[in-house]
């Protein structure tokens, strides 16, 4: 090995520089400019999603422990433009809330840390560099979690999410000795050649497949999901249903269309279940939720039951349809969750019922709000309605009309609550509004990008065939 | 750009510019230079049409056909025949009158004209589409806009009501989503490759077991827009609710997409599939044919019993096209036509009505003829066109239907065509009733003696529906000669 197989892990390198330069421009950075570290962060950052575009070699490095692929390094630009997003959204928020209390320069470290963790995860070639990726990705979102110290709600959210993740990764872990027993290898090219569906390796799997599930919160591993989101600060609770998620539902895919591929005929079984589980649990609580970041975390779990409709498959269709619905669900969702953020910023307002007459007062909020839920929804001519019907697609295919049918009557549940908002913002009139207010630069980009997104990525084919012929190297 | 694919740009260009108007003025304004042109591109079309079809002997003609999403061989292909050319032009000539009717729009009137053009382009599109996901995307693009224009504009429990037959319509096409998703997965029964396109998969034999599993979802999923029995609940609360213009555009255009989808998607595309559930649908349509007249007769509010009565008659479109039979098929999409342009016309006039005198309770008003005498003119011309007497386009269409039905030998169809004929006495009985109760007899209420008289822009709208009711009365032939031709393929295919 040669000092240029290490050009092969730009990405985590350039990010890491990234991280160190933060560090050190803290220590520089007089006290009373330090918001500019805000703009410095969003800067490097905006580079490095910009660099990430450059086309990479195919490789395997450090004895097989770390590969890459262009489906792989496609998703990393994916997770990419999305944390991107997310800082744009949450520049404001950083600037009046956090950088006050001189805390952040950790905010973006600890952010930062978290997607290096899921560069190193996506990009594992064995399981101890998954088992590293996955707490390297976790553990700062816990921190994160917990980062608006002066609300108790906060605090408890951190502790809820790091127990619960520990747990999680636990059982991962098991699973993955269980593995290891059987087949002798932690490699997962030396796995797929000796796995066999005897009981300890179905254990194995199922261990390991439940400790994913926590992360990707699928019924029933999905109890910590509302409340942690309620308390996180909004930008953590859109990166955890988001970038988190988008990035475990990938390596579990990866995961499972090659090393479990011959475990095919037992997992099928499970994921219909988990499906079926996930979708109709998610859905039925999101009837009820008032409070809007609840409200969002349901709707995140139902939408994660769709994508298992993907899974189902188990085929270059099934992959390409997932990669390009996580595509679609990170604009759609950042969009919805910008909205809120831009609206309990201003007003520190989260309730459903404080969206009553919004249309009235600020009409531009509400309509990239509806765009938003429309995409969720899965409603034509916006990017939701392709990646839901791709999904289906990918399920139908395989002969899972059934499952078919039950996914398109939770959409029509689904459409329930997502018209509650609508019906709250353009319908209802309320006496005490929400003032028209005026969003900043940053947050009006964030917005921006989210919006181009929703309408143009479901509309321009190109980029689903592109999509498509990287999932190649599942056939 | 052809002369089809014109009918999606010109209202979203619409649409655009609409994003800059104003005000009112200015918003009504770039509505209705949008829709007459679209009525001018209606009218260009069926002689585009006539033109075309002299030279050209292949089912659809002006087609178009653009690859989209190659993997799932998606094209944007779009193409017309007889039947899709007279559905087109019955919606450029309600959304006009629409436009007409809504002239005084109070509250967010830019936004209702933006959302009822979105409406209207997914109809175009529709109408158009020869690819069963673009058929599928328009579907879908012209039902929601349903929700915000009952739920902001409506009166009564339009909250209820917006969401009841948001909720309803959109569960059908979830319905027809697995249908369209079974058919597309047995289109390569034949060998070839899988396809959306809906002249292809006419051509592939799909096995009878898809057809039998398949048919009564694309069946179903399609005929809850046409109203279909016990599935159209949704139908009287969500017209009762919404404003004038959408109850005419609903009644009068979306819920023709249902009896359309019908014929060219479920039954064209599943012929064994219809011949095996037939007995079961007709069933169905038959109750929906007699229910609706009966409720009608029950109802005490004017949309009300106007929505029961479409119900029974959007039955007949259902009942005639499951009869299997040419004539009868002929006055189905006759009986779209008509109930289409009177629909709209009835909920026109009940929206004057409405907004004269606050009411739309049939024991609140009587005698309405001497105050307001246009509206009361064409309310009795509009009620017998309705009951089908002839000279107007509803004898036609029922004439067609009625005669088509009963050519069928068989025991059954014959009583069930006997049991639906029952309907038109029951119609008439409503109908004369409602016209003697509010518009003839002594005033009933003082306040009424200085209601305005129709303005300039309502009486527009009234004669642009009223001209093509009587033109299809007085000379149907033309318009049966090009639908009749476009059924030739449907017969080669079912019958």
């Amino acid at each position: 090995m040669d000092f240029s197989s290490f050009l092969l892990m730009r990405q985590e390198i350039i990010l890491l520089a990234i991280i160190l330069l933060l560090l050190v421009a803290e220590i520089f950075i007089p006290k009373n400019k330090k918001s500019s570290i805000v703009h410095l962060a969003i800067f490097l950052f905006g580079v490095h999603t910009v660099i990430g575009f450059l086309s990479i070699d195919e490789c395997s490095i450090f004895g097989g422990s770390f590969q890459t692929n262009n489906l792989i390094h496609f998703f990393k630009n994916v997770l990419n433009i999305g944390v991107f997003i997310l800082l744009l959204q949450s520049a404001d928020w950083l600037q009046e809330k956090i950088v006050t209390q001189d805390k952040g320069t950790e905010f973006f470290i600890l952010l930062f840390s978290s997607l290096l963790g899921m560069y190193f995860m996506i990009s594992s070639g064995d399981f101890l560099m998954f088992y590293i990726g996955l707490e390297l990705s976790t553990l700062p979102v816990a921190a994160l979690a917990a980062y608006e110290t002066s609300k108790r709600i906060s605090s408890e959210s951190g502790i809820k999410l790091i127990l619960s993740a520990g747990l999680a990764s636990g059982v991962s872990l098991f699973g993955i000795s269980l593995l290891y027993a059987t087949s002798g290898s932690i490699f997962f090219h030396d796995i797929i050649g000796v796995i066999s569906a005897s009981n300890l390796t179905i254990l194995g799997f199922i261990l390991f497949f439940t400790g994913l599930s926590f992360k990707i919160s699928l019924v029933p591993f999905h109890f910590w999901t509302a409340d942690v989101y309620e308390g996180a600060p909004i930008s953590v609770a859109s990166y955890l249903s988001v970038i988190s998620k988008g990035a475990a539902v990938f390596i579990l895919m990866i995961l499972m269309f090659t090393i479990f591929k011959p475990l095919m005929h037992v997992w099928e079984n499970i994921v219909y279940v988990i499906a079926l589980a996930t979708m109709f649990i998610g859905n039925l609580f999101a009837l009820r939720q008032k409070n809007m970041k609840r409200f969002l975390a349901f709707s995140s779990i139902a939408q994660a039951g769709f994508i298992l409709l993907g899974l189902i498959s188990g085929t270059q269709l099934g992959s390409a349809t997932i990669v390009y619905f996580i595509l679609v669900y990170i604009f759609s969702n950042l969009a919805a969750f910008g909205v809120v953020q831009a609206i309990s910023l201003k007003t520190g307002k989260e309730n459903m019922d404080d969206y009553d007459g919004l249309y009235r007062t600020n009409p531009n909020l509400s309509l990239v709000m509806m765009l938003a839920l429309f995409s969720l929804a899965g409603i034509p001519p916006v990017a939701g309605f392709f990646g839901k019907f791709f999904l289906f697609t990918a399920a139908a295919s395989e002969g899972y009309y059934l499952l078919v049918f039950l996914a398109v009557v939770n959409v029509t549940i689904s459409l329930y609550y997502y018209l509650s908002v609508i019906r709250a913002m353009f319908i209802r009139k309320s006496d005490n509004p929400i003032p028209f207010f005026k969003n900043k630069l940053y947050m009006r980009l964030g917005l921006l990008i989210t919006v181009l997104g929703i309408l143009v990525i479901g509309m321009y084919s190109p980029l689903y065939d592109y999509i498509y012929e990287l999932s190649s190297i599942f056939n | 750009m052809d002369i089809l694919s014109l009918f999606v740009v010109v209202p979203v260009l619409t649409i655009i510019a609409l994003v800059f108007t104003k005000d009112l003025k200015q918003a009504r304004l770039v509505s209705m230079v949008g829709s007459i042109f679209q009525l001018g591109m209606g009218i260009n079309l069926v002689f585009a049409y006539f033109k075309e079809r002299a030279i050209n002997d292949s089912i659809m003609v002006l087609t178009k056909d653009v690859v989209w999403f190659e993997q799932f061989n998606i094209h944007y292909a779009i193409g017309v025949d007889g039947i899709s050319v007279a559905l087109i032009v019955l919606t450029t000539i309600v959304v006009l009158a629409g436009v007409f009717i809504s002239w005084k729009m109070p509250d967010l009137p830019k936004e209702f004209f933006i959302s009822l053009l979105v409406l209207s382009t997914g109809v175009y599109g529709f109408f158009i589409s020869l690819d069963l996901f673009t058929m599928f995307m328009f579907y879908e693009i012209a039902v929601i806009p349903m929700y915000l224009l009952i739920g902001i504009w409506g009166s009564g429990p339009k909250e209820y009501s917006a969401m009841k037959l948001t909720l309803m319509l959109m569960g059908a096409s979830a319905v027809l989503l697995v249908g369209v998703l079974g058919i597309y997965f047995n289109s390569n029964a034949d060998g070839g490759a899988l396809t959306f396109n809906i002249l292809e998969i006419s051509q592939v034999n799909i096995p009878f077991e898809a057809q039998k599993l398949f048919f009564p979802l694309t069946f179903v999923g399609f005929a809850v827009l046409g109203a279909l029995f016990p599935f159209h609940t949704w139908s009287p609360d969500g017209h009762a609710s919404a404003p004038t213009a959408v109850s005419m555009l609903h009644a009068g255009v979306l819920m023709k997409l249902g009896g359309y989808g019908v014929f060219r998607v479920a039954m064209f595309l599943l012929p064994e599939g219809a011949m095996h559930w037939d007995t079961f649908f007709i069933i169905l349509a038959a109750i929906g044919v007699v229910y609706g007249a009966f409720g009608a007769i029950r109802q005490t509010d004017l949309k009300y019993i106007n929505a029961y009565a479409s119900v029974s008659h959007l039955g007949l479109v259902l009942f005639a096209l499951l009869t299997l039979n040419k004539t009868a098929w002929n006055g189905a999409i006759i009986q779209s036509l008509s109930h289409g342009l009177l629909t709209a016309m009835f909920f026109a006039l009940i929206g004057m009505i409405y907004g004269r005198t606050n009411t739309r309770d049939i024991n609140k008003l009587g005698g309405l003829m001497k105050v307001l005498p246009f509206i009361g003119a064409i309310y009795v011309i509009t009620g017998l066109a309705y009951l089908g007497l002839p000279g107007f386009s509803g004898f036609v269409a029922e004439m067609n239907i009625f005669v088509g039905a009963f050519e069928n030998p068989n025991m059954f169809n014959r009583v069930l065509t006997i049991l639906a004929v029952s309907s038109i006495v029951v119609t008439a009985v409503y109908i004369l009733r409602l016209v003697g109760k509010i518009m003839m007899g002594p005033l009933v209420n003082d306040d009424f003696k200085d209601l305005p008289r129709a303005t300039w822009y309502e009486k527009t709208g009234i004669l642009l529906l009223l001209i093509p009711i009587i033109a299809i009365g007085v000379a149907p032939l033309w318009l049966s000669d090009m639908i009749m031709a476009s059924l030739e393929p449907f017969i080669k295919g079912v019958l």
